[in-house]
């Protein structure tokens, strides 16, 4: 049952990444991308990481991709050129699909990756235990990126404002 | 019976080879940045896969921050992707070659 579920939702996450990047139409895109995350999160629930699915759609899927849909409204972008695939880009997709095929191989063939079965009790699924450690061992890296999103918020404000034109100033 | 690490660790590979594939063949700035937040999301299906069949969750917790720093990074980066059309008139990668030369 658990493998059906594993099997329906990686399956449905893969073509809606396929079609991100194949879709001519960039909110098409931006939808695929939506479902994508919606599978994703499926995998995370189970995972038994319920508060990761939960963030992961408040997050990507509700912010993330509302803000994707906004800018291409306010581009208004029509088409484009969807597939080039030429020189240097070709060599690099090349060689990258070489290594990952090499290592998937290798991780197929050589045996598993060194894990019992999921622990019976998740860690991720008690909240307790989450906040716990987002406030004790990592309260230092909690402030830095609290720190980071208002730089961050600065940094778009800074970049959204108009820069005054020479014919402006006269 | 659930599915292995293994398994997750495939699919998680898959993804990031897909947004990778598009960044590598797509022209638009904004589909290629899509792109972008398709690896970071593959990426965090391993972490959590790996908090999962190790029984700790340092994975997890680090996927809260990667998921903090991806909303930051896609506010800033659109925020560039405005500026630059606002300059240019054009999102196109060809056409945004003036550090080419």
């Amino acid at each position: 049952m658990e493998h059906l579920a594993f099997t329906c939702l990686s399956v449905f996450s893969l073509a809606c990444a396929l079609g991100v990047v194949l879709s001519k139409n960039a909110v098409n895109g931006a939808m695929c991308l939506l479902l994508c995350l919606a599978g994703v999160a499926g995998l995370f629930v189970q995972l038994h990481a319920y508060l990761l699915a939960f963030v992961l759609v408040l997050v990507y899927a509700g912010a993330v991709v509302a803000l994707f849909l906004f800018i291409i409204m306010l581009l208004d972008m029509q088409g484009g050129t969807p597939w080039k695939f030429r020189g240097l880009n070709a060599a690099a997709g090349f060689v990258a699909a070489l290594l990952l095929v090499t290592g998937l191989n290798l991780l197929a063939v050589r045996g598993h990756l060194e894990a019992g079965p999921p622990i019976g009790h998740s860690v991720g699924s008690s909240l307790k235990l989450y906040s716990y450690q987002l406030f004790t061992t990592y309260l230092l890296p909690v402030q830095i990126i609290g720190f980071l999103l208002l730089i961050a918020m600065l940094g778009v404000i800074v970049l959204s404002r108009r820069v005054p034109q020479p014919e402006d100033a006269k | 019976m659930t599915p292995s690490l293994d398994s997750y660790v495939m699919l998680s590979a898959a993804l990031f080879a897909i947004g990778f594939l598009g960044v590598l063949v797509r022209r638009n700035t904004l589909v290629i940045y899509m792109c972008l937040e398709l690896m970071l999301v593959a990426a965090t299906l391993a972490l959590v896969a790996f908090s999962r069949f190790n029984g700790t969750e340092d994975g997890d917790v680090f996927v809260f921050f990667i998921l903090t720093v991806a909303a930051a990074e896609v506010a800033v980066g659109l925020a560039i992707i405005v500026a630059l059309f606002r300059a240019r008139q054009t999102v196109q990668v060809d056409q945004l070659d003036s550090l080419k030369h």
